[in-house]
Parts: C-alpha cells; structure tokens; sequence
C-alpha cells in the first residue's frame, strides 16, 4: 500500500500546494525553512486540518477529498511524534502509552500489557510508573514515539521530533530513533528543519519551499545538486557512513577520516562545505585530513561558490570567489582536499 | 486618598449643624407602604413652598429606625408600625411626640378573577390553597397574626415574604392562590389584584407614626412637613390610597 | 555586595502594599465588627436552637445540590464556549454572565415568569406532570443555581481557553473521540479550575438570598436558607442575625480554607 498524497489547503494568503508519495517502509522527510508549510502538510495528513482541495490516499482508502470524504483524526490509523511530545501531564508513562489501545478499544489489561512492552522496546520500562514532566527530554522523546507506535500506525507522522532536545541527548536519541524507523514496516513521513535529521534519517528528502516542493530526492543527490540556493544552504553537508576505531573512521564507500573526538563502531561522519579547503599540492603542517580529488563541477550560489569533487571520499567544499580565481579551478582539475579533524564530527548510527 | 477625604467630608457634613430655616432640603424617612403617597405629598408640598427640596427616602421600618438610630441624616420619620417609632423615641431621636397620621388595614389579596374562590380567612387553612404571608418578625406578619388569633384559624402558608410588597408580587404572579396585604397594597395593584375585606380586619389595624427628628438639620421644614401630611390634602391624598383617617 | 542585593530583592513597592493593606482592612474590619459584635454569652444556646440548625441544614444541603447542578451544566456550557463552532459564541459569552449583574431579586422573579405555576414552562410542569417548584426545596436549590452558574462557567472556561487544545488532537491522533479526549484528557489537565469554580459557585450559592426569597419563598424547614433567616432576624432580633451570620462565616471559611489548602494554591 502506498500513501498517495496532493496536498491542497488554502488558507488566507497562504497556499499549500504539494504532492507526497510514500512506499510502506520507506522514511520520507520534508524540509523547509519556518513558514514552508511544513505543518500545515503534517496537520492535513493527521486529520487535524481539513484540505480544501487535492486528496489523501493510503492503497484503496481514501482519508481526504474534499468536499465529499474527511475521515477524522480519530478515524485514521496514524501516529504522531509532535515537537514538545504532549504526553498527559495526569497519565504515568505506561498510561500515556496504553491511551491509544485503549481509545480504539483495547481492554485495559491488554492495553497496559502491550503498552509495557513499548516501553521496554524504547529501554523505559524501569519508568513505567513515572509522570511525564520528572522524565528527562529524551527519556519524554521515547515515550512519545511508544504512544505512537503502540497501536501499530500504517502512517508514522514525527514534527520535529529532536528539537526539543539539546545537543548532547540529540545524538543518541537520533540514533536510537534511527534504529526504530528501520524497523518500522508502516509509512513515515519526518517534518524538520534540521538537515542533519533529514539526512540521518530519510530515505528521500521533499524540500518545500513558500507551499511547493522545489526538489526532492535521496539525501546525498540533493546535497550534491541542490536547486535552490535555500537547498544549497541547508543540505550542504558532507555526511559519510563509516566504522569507528577511535579518532579514525573507515568509511563504507572506502577513504579513511580522522575525528575529533574518539568514537566506535557504526557512525556517521558530517562537516560542512566550508570546512573544507582546497590545495594545489598536498598541504602541509597541522594533523588534518587531505585526500586527492578531481574538481567534478563548480556552482555558483548567492554567497559561496560550491565545488563538487570526487575521490576517496568525494566531497563538497565551499570555497570563496576569490580562491576560485586564485586556483583558476576547472572541472576535471586535480587539487587536494583538507579537512581539520576538529571541524569533523562523529555521530554514532 | 482623595476619595477618601471625600467620604470623611460627606460623614462629616452629615453629622453636622443645623439650619433653622424652611427652605432647602426635607430629608424624609418614611415606610416603604407610604411610596406612592409620600412621593405624591413630597412634590405638592415642594410646590406649596418653593425653594425647598423634599428628599424622600422608602425602606422597612425597622430598618429605617436602626439608620436613625446609627446617626443617619434624617429629618422625618413616617412609620409603618408603632413599635420602630418606640425604638426611635427610646432613643432620645424625636423632637417632637409622634403622632398618628393614617391607619392601615389588612385585605385578603387574590389574583385577578379570584381563581381558587377565596372566601374568607377560613380558607387560610387549606391545605391545598397556596397562601402567603409576612413573616412575623415584620409588621404585616404581626397584624396577621393577631387578624388570625381573632378569626380562631391555624393558617397553613407556603411561604412566609420579607415584606408585604412580596406578598402582593406573588399573588399578581399568581404563585399563590391568597394573601394577606394591605388595603393599598390592593389599591396599588388595582386590576391584577382584587381585594376581599374581612370582618376581623378591624382586629388588626395598623397605625402609622409620623415624628419630626432631634437631629434634624432642618428642624423648622421638618415641622412645615408633619403639618403638611396631617393637613386635609394629606389626608385626602392618604385616604386616595386607600389609608384610613386616625 | 550581599546586602545590597538582598534589600533590592525585598523591597516591596509602596504604590501596591498600601492599596493592598487598605483593600485588605476593607474586606476584614467589618468581619471583626460582626464578631465583636456577637452575643458571645447566649451564643451556645442560640446555636442549639433547632431553628438554626434547621436552616443550616438546608443552606448547606441546597448549596451542594446547586453546585452539582452548575457542575452538570456548567462545565458543558463552558467548554462549548471555549472550543465549540458556535457563531455568536461572543454573545452567548456575555449572556451567561448575565446573572452576575442582574440582582437577584430580580433573577427570582424571571424565574418565576418562567417556571412559576403560571410561568411560561411552568403551567405545563403543573398541568402535565403536576410539578410545581415555587415554594419549595428544589425552588430553592434552582434559584441558587441560577445566579452560581456564571462563576463556575467562567472559571472554568478560563482554564479551557488557558489549556492548549493540542493535547486534544493528541488524544485524536491516538484514536480517542472528542468526547473520550474531553474526559480523559482535557478535564483532568483543567481540574484546578473547575475546582476552584466549583468553590466559587458553592459560595455564592450559599450566600444567595434575593432570588431564593423571590422564587422559592420563606418558610422555615422548606426554604428558609441561612440568609433568609439572618434577613428575617433582622426586623426584630439583630443578636440573632450576627449568630446565623457567624455560623454562615465559620462555615464557609472552614470548608473554603480546606478546599484551597488542598486545590487551589496549585502544584507548589
């Protein structure tokens, strides 16, 4: 079954014109700056906003076609991660957990039963009894995506679901929310405007725009083509998958990176654009990275120029106009590429 | 803080000196019975001596003895009942003795068209009348209860009201099937209220005091209005009303 | 350094404590000059007359019941005005408040314009089913819900339009009708609110006197509620108003004190 999707609303000045098709399995996040529409989208895909035009479809069922079918929140088999969680402040955890069971008439034995092994799946059992506001931010994070998943959605709907987190609790509960989207058979749709979450977690990116979809694709092809200097901006990011054996990462499609800080086993390795320089010959001095690569194209964007290399690893670097000019770059030049291993990061995947 | 010395001043100017003239204001406090015709009376004497202002203030007469004996800016006190204008004699508040100025007597009250077919006080008793009365602790519940002594009958009310005008509200509405008011109380209500007189009516009559007070601050106007209501006109507008002559 | 900071921190400004020590006195002093006032030598056996507690007895009886009517229809009512599609909510938002400004005399008459025997509705409760309210302890009950209602509505319609109504599409993202989201998830998240509109309301119901004279009457063990009894007292006996009005005091202060010790002073 596949969520089809033409999403219509109007409302006001405001017009939200986007379609969306998401395969069962697959994570799909939409990206966009504050005001894309980004919400709106999520909210008519809940049910919590009626479209005025378009439709909603999941295999034969339709949930939205306006003016004839509105199927209600309620009514429809999702599950949504909002941004502050908005888990029952009066429910303990277990309860908040077993709501949905129980809204969609689930005995109370079995809803709690059910709800208990969620929250152990999410490592919180041991907080079962626990009011919301004493779990910590991620600890509230996972009790939230339980509540959505324990009535086994076929639409998984997550807003933002890491904002709320500060940095440190962010990268474990990016990989431990990693981890449950892979296992999840059911369609999911990630509304952010971080790349990184995007990037970490999609399959495919939709990048909306003013209520429009200006590109969308598999993460590492927009990042290499972005078409909107918005795009150019916000996905312009090295990420690598890789293997960690302290401050040296061996990375999957081959290249080796040396990081800041010591890390182990699966990860992902991310710098931006700009901490990338480029060299004539290989660069000398402090320990850093420095590989061989090929100048593959140059873009030129409203404040950078972007150059795109290949080697091993490729890359993207970011370079000023005037280094371009110094480098007389071209496609098909041979340069080395530096990259500070302070300026690299290791997340764990 | 403004406010306040306001408030100081008015409590001040209202304990204050007295003015010995018959111009200015009359201050009136009279029975709440008395609304219709001491209003009335209140104009014709403004009208008879120009310049002066004739306050009227209406209330329970009870309430209206405690005011005046709390210190209250008053220059008349009209009575509905014997006993309140005891409570403001004792009290060293009249200038001069009352005197009885109108009488009242209780009438059977029904509502138009006398639909339960109220007879007599007899009727009182039924349980299945609903029936009205003062309470006691008012004087229209005290002159009730002495018409009901007098009658050898054991009432059976629903609702025993603060004030006579309760009463009559109730038997206008309909609420209830009789009670037991005032002459004018029935002569207010002309229309909406028909009235039964009833022989031990006479066993109950009501006198109303009327007394210029010692604290007046105008002792000479408070005078000129006493005079004006035991006048022939008073007593014309008093008996209009349907107030018998002492 | 200490010093100076610790004096900034609790210097009160004078421009609200005076206000606020002077409302204080205000509310205060005439509750002293009541309980000055009151004949504390005869005060137990004015308490012990069974009239007292007669009237106690039903002030207290019929200000619950009142209460559990206003909560009945109260806490609907508000929530319709706080989230319900209604057009003219606006208007209908100040039409409940209605009964806070009419007195209440005159409330007690509306009523019986429209449930007294020849009321409106009321001639057919009489015809019909023979029911008749005036005059009796439902009256009563019905005149004090009447002008209680308006207090526990808008408290609680306050604490509606304070909650965040997402926690509502929560519950509907997980299955829950509206009705289930209001009962398991809004009611309990604005229970402070309908507590202390419940607290409110009860007060007032048993402070109520004008509409329950005028609609339901005066007569002792049927209706005649404490402020009817401290009113009638009033004409002939003032030491015995001051000992109703003191029991009606000590009463409410009591139960109001332990309903905000335990409600209303919030999560602290």
């Amino acid at each position: 079954m596949t969520l089809h999707a033409d999403l219509r609303v109007t409302r006001g000045a405001f017009r939200l014109g986007a379609e969306l098709v998401v395969q069962p399995g697959e994570v799909v996040a939409l990206l966009g700056p504050n005001g894309a529409g980004k919400s709106t989208a999520l909210r008519a895909l809940a049910g919590l906003l009626p479209l005025t035009g378009g439709h909603i479809r999941l295999g034969e069922r339709m949930w939205d076609a306006p003016p004839d079918v509105f199927r209600p929140a309620e009514r429809r088999p999702i599950g949504v991660v909002f941004q502050d969680y908005l888990l029952f402040a009066h429910l303990s955890a277990l309860e908040n957990v077993a709501f949905g069971l129980r809204a969609r008439g689930v005995g109370r034995a079995a809803a709690r039963a059910e709800a208990a092994r969620w929250l152990d799946r999410v490592g919180l059992a041991a907080h079962a009894k626990a009011r919301p506001r004493t779990l910590s931010g991620g600890q509230a994070q996972r009790v939230a995506l339980a509540r959505a998943l324990a009535t086994g959605p076929e639409l998984l709907l997550l807003d933002e679901p890491l904002a709320a987190l500060d940095a440190a609790t962010r990268l474990h509960v990016r990989a431990e929310l990693g981890r449950h989207l892979r296992d999840y058979p059911g369609h999911t749709l990630l509304v952010t405007h971080d790349p990184l979450d995007a990037m970490v977690l999609a399959d495919r990116l939709v990048v909306l725009e003013h209520g429009e979809v200006v590109q969308e694709g598999p993460p590492t092809e927009v990042a290499r083509r972005p078409r909107t200097d918005y795009v150019a901006d916000l996905v312009g990011l090295n990420l690598y998958r890789g293997t960690g054996h302290g401050t040296a990462v061996s990375l999957d499609g081959g290249g080796t990176l040396t990081v800041a800080a010591p890390a182990t086993g699966p990860v992902h390795v991310v710098f931006p654009p700009n901490a990338v320089s480029l060299h004539p010959e290989h660069p000398a001095g402090s320990p850093r990275n420095a590989w061989r690569v090929t100048v593959a194209g140059i873009e030129q964007h409203a404040h950078t120029t972007r150059v795109r290399l290949d080697g091993v690893p490729p890359v993207l670097a970011d370079v000023t106009t005037a280094t371009v000019a110094d480098l007389r770059l071209r496609p098909g030049d041979e340069l080395w590429a530096a990259v500070k291993a302070t300026e690299a990061h290791a997340y764990p995947s | 803080m403004r406010a306040l010395a306001l408030v100081a001043l008015v409590v001040v100017a209202g304990c204050g000196t007295a003015e010995p003239t018959t111009g200015g204001q009359v201050t009136v406090f009279a029975a709440a019975s008395l609304t219709e015709t001491f209003t009335r009376l209140g104009e014709e004497f403004e009208s008879a001596n120009p310049g002066v202002d004739v306050v009227v203030n209406f209330g329970g007469s009870s309430g209206l003895a405690q005011q005046i004996g709390q210190g209250a800016p008053a220059d008349v006190f009209a009575s509905a009942s014997p006993a309140n204008m005891e409570q403001v004699v004792d009290g060293g508040g009249t200038a001069a003795e009352p005197v009885t100025f109108a009488r009242n007597r209780l009438e059977i009250a029904v509502p138009a068209g006398n639909p339960a077919g109220i007879t007599g006080l007899a009727d009182f008793a039924h349980a299945d009348a609903r029936i009205a009365l003062c309470a006691e602790q008012v004087p229209c519940g005290a002159a009730a209860k002495r018409a009901f002594e007098a009658a050898g009958v054991t009432p059976r009310p629903d609702t025993l009201e603060q004030d006579v005008k309760a009463v009559l509200t109730k038997v206008r509405l309909g609420e209830v099937d009789a009670g037991l008011v005032y002459r004018t109380d029935v002569r207010s209500a002309a229309g909406r209220v028909e009235g039964l007189a009833f022989p031990e009516a006479d066993r109950a009559v009501n006198d109303y005091p009327i007394a210029p007070l010692a604290k007046a601050r105008n002792a000479a106007g408070a005078r000129a209005f006493v005079d004006f209501v035991r006048s022939d006109r008073g007593r014309a507008v008093l008996a209009e009303a349907g107030f018998d002559a002492p | 350094m200490t010093t100076t900071r610790r004096r900034t921190g609790g210097r009160l400004p004078v421009a609200l404590v005076v206000p606020a020590v002077v409302g204080l006195a205000f509310l205060l002093v005439p509750l002293v000059g009541l309980l000055v006032r009151a004949p504390w030598g005869t005060l137990p056996t004015r308490l012990l007359s069974p009239s007292v507690g007669e009237a106690l007895r039903l002030s207290l009886v019929c200000a619950s019941l009142a209460t559990v009517v206003c909560l009945v229809l109260g806490v609907p009512l508000a929530w319709l005005l706080a989230r319900g599609d209604v057009p003219g909510r606006g208007v209908l938002r100040a039409l409940v408040t209605v009964p806070l400004v009419l007195p209440p005399v005159v409330g007690g008459v509306a009523l019986l314009f429209v449930l007294g025997r020849r009321g409106l509705v009321g001639q057919y409760l009489d015809a019909w089913f023979g029911v008749s309210l005036p005059f009796t302890t439902a009256g009563v009950v019905l005149a004090e819900a009447f002008v209680a209602m308006p207090f526990l509505v808008i408290s609680v319609e306050g604490a509606l339009r304070a909650a965040d109504p997402r926690y509502e599409e929560a519950a509907a993202t997980l299955g829950a009708s509206r009705w289930l989201a209001f009962r398991r998830v809004t009611l309990p998240s604005i229970l402070p609110g309908v507590v202390a509109g419940t607290v409110l309301c009860w007060a007032r119901a048993l402070g109520e006197f004008g509409a329950t004279i005028t609609f339901a009457g005066n007569f002792p063990g049927e209706t005649t509620t404490m402020p009817l009894a401290v009113y009638l007292a009033l004409e002939t006996d003032p030491d015995a108003a001051i000992v109703l009005s003191v029991v009606l005091l000590l009463v409410s202060v009591g139960v109001l004190a332990a309903l905000r010790d335990r409600w209303i002073s919030g999560p602290s």
